[in-house]
């Protein structure tokens, strides 16, 4: 076990983060966009953007804060929203190497995002702390960055661009699942029942009253879940 | 800025570290569990997967320049193209397609 080969190199986080990061600035764009029409300052919207590093939860926050909402209703949907990163840091604390202090823990801890665990949690064997502050440096630049030219300058790009734009993070996603669900029977199984469930609460009457923040928690658990029992992995650690 | 939205983005703030943070420094040891371990290992792939469908075809604000990006985006990631391909190549056929429609 202590053979096992860790990946902790900056440089290579740091491409690996080059994607993500592009991805992040067209949907923090938007997401400037959207904040300051619905009464936010320019400042706020960045304040979010630079401390929270999300994106369904701040459209859900600016929507809270827009709307007078309490601060009860602020903790509760954010907790459910963002519950999911409680997941992944679990999952990726199996593969963090010896060099993941308290100190490093807790800071790059901020860092998880979905995007960001997947490209890690794909990462073969272990991952050391400089790899991971690596993959993480510049999507919270582009976050950050994105969200600030959404405030300021909406008119940089045509409204046609901004549209297009917004699929990219998807795509992304797309890439991440797809090559392993080729080689993979049971990851397959498990991003099927998964967007399944997902069309599922996005159009049913009633059930589509859900938050995607929640939908997404259901989602994880009963794919996880089923595939978990049905094809368990025997992983060599 | 006020301090009421101060309180709001401590609370914002606040939950989502907190969330991320307190598994990340507090589990140290190894999970023994295969039925733990195999869900930790599927969690990803659902998660993305949940998060793409069905939002992928409405991410551009029209279903069919969206369905157009999604086809492209499945056939570049299918021939196993590295992520900023996959996503530049859609969003470009996307931003065409919308230009034809329109």
């Amino acid at each position: 076990m202590t053979n096992e080969r860790t990946q902790n190199s900056y440089t290579y986080g740091l491409g690996k983060g080059v994607p993500i990061a592009l991805g992040y600035l067209s949907v923090s764009f938007g997401f400037g966009i959207t904040a300051v029409s619905q009464g936010l300052n320019p400042l706020e919207t960045i304040l979010i953007s630079l401390t929270n590093l999300t994106s369904a939860g701040q459209v859900a926050g600016v929507a809270i804060i827009a709307a007078g909402g309490t601060l009860i209703e602020m903790i509760l949907t954010q907790l459910i929203i963002n519950i999911r990163y409680c997941l992944m840091a679990l999952a990726l604390t199996q593969k963090l190497d010896g060099s993941f202090t308290t100190l490093h823990r807790l800071v790059t801890a901020f860092g998880i995002t979905d995007e960001n665990f997947g490209v890690a949690a794909s990462e073969k064997g272990l991952i050391g702390r400089r790899f991971m502050y690596g993959l993480i440096t510049l999507p919270i630049i582009g976050w950050t960055l994105g969200t600030t030219l959404g405030v300021y300058a909406n008119q940089l790009l045509p409204p046609s661009v901004c549209a297009a734009l917004g699929i990219a993070i998807y795509s992304m996603f797309m890439a991440i699942i797809i090559p392993p669900s080729r080689d993979d029977k049971g990851v397959f199984v498990t991003v099927l029942i998964a967007s399944s469930l997902s069309c599922v609460f996005y159009y049913v009457p009633y059930l589509n009253r859900m938050s995607q923040g929640f939908s997404i928690i259901i989602c994880a658990f009963v794919a996880a879940g089923i595939m978990a029992y049905i094809a368990p992995r025997y992983m060599e650690d | 800025m006020t301090k009421e939205f101060l309180l709001y983005l401590a609370a914002m703030a606040g939950v989502t570290y907190a969330v991320r943070m307190i598994p990340f420094t507090l589990v140290r040891g190894k999970i023994k569990s295969v039925y733990i371990k195999s869900f930790l290992y599927y969690v990803p792939y659902a998660v993305l997967g949940a998060m793409t469908f069905p939002y992928i075809f409405y991410s551009t604000g029209s279903v069919i320049t969206g369905a157009a990006g999604t086809a492209v985006a499945f056939v570049l990631a299918f021939m196993r193209k590295s992520l900023l391909i996959v996503a530049a190549l859609s969003a470009l056929v996307a931003f065409a397609a919308g230009l034809v429609l329109v």
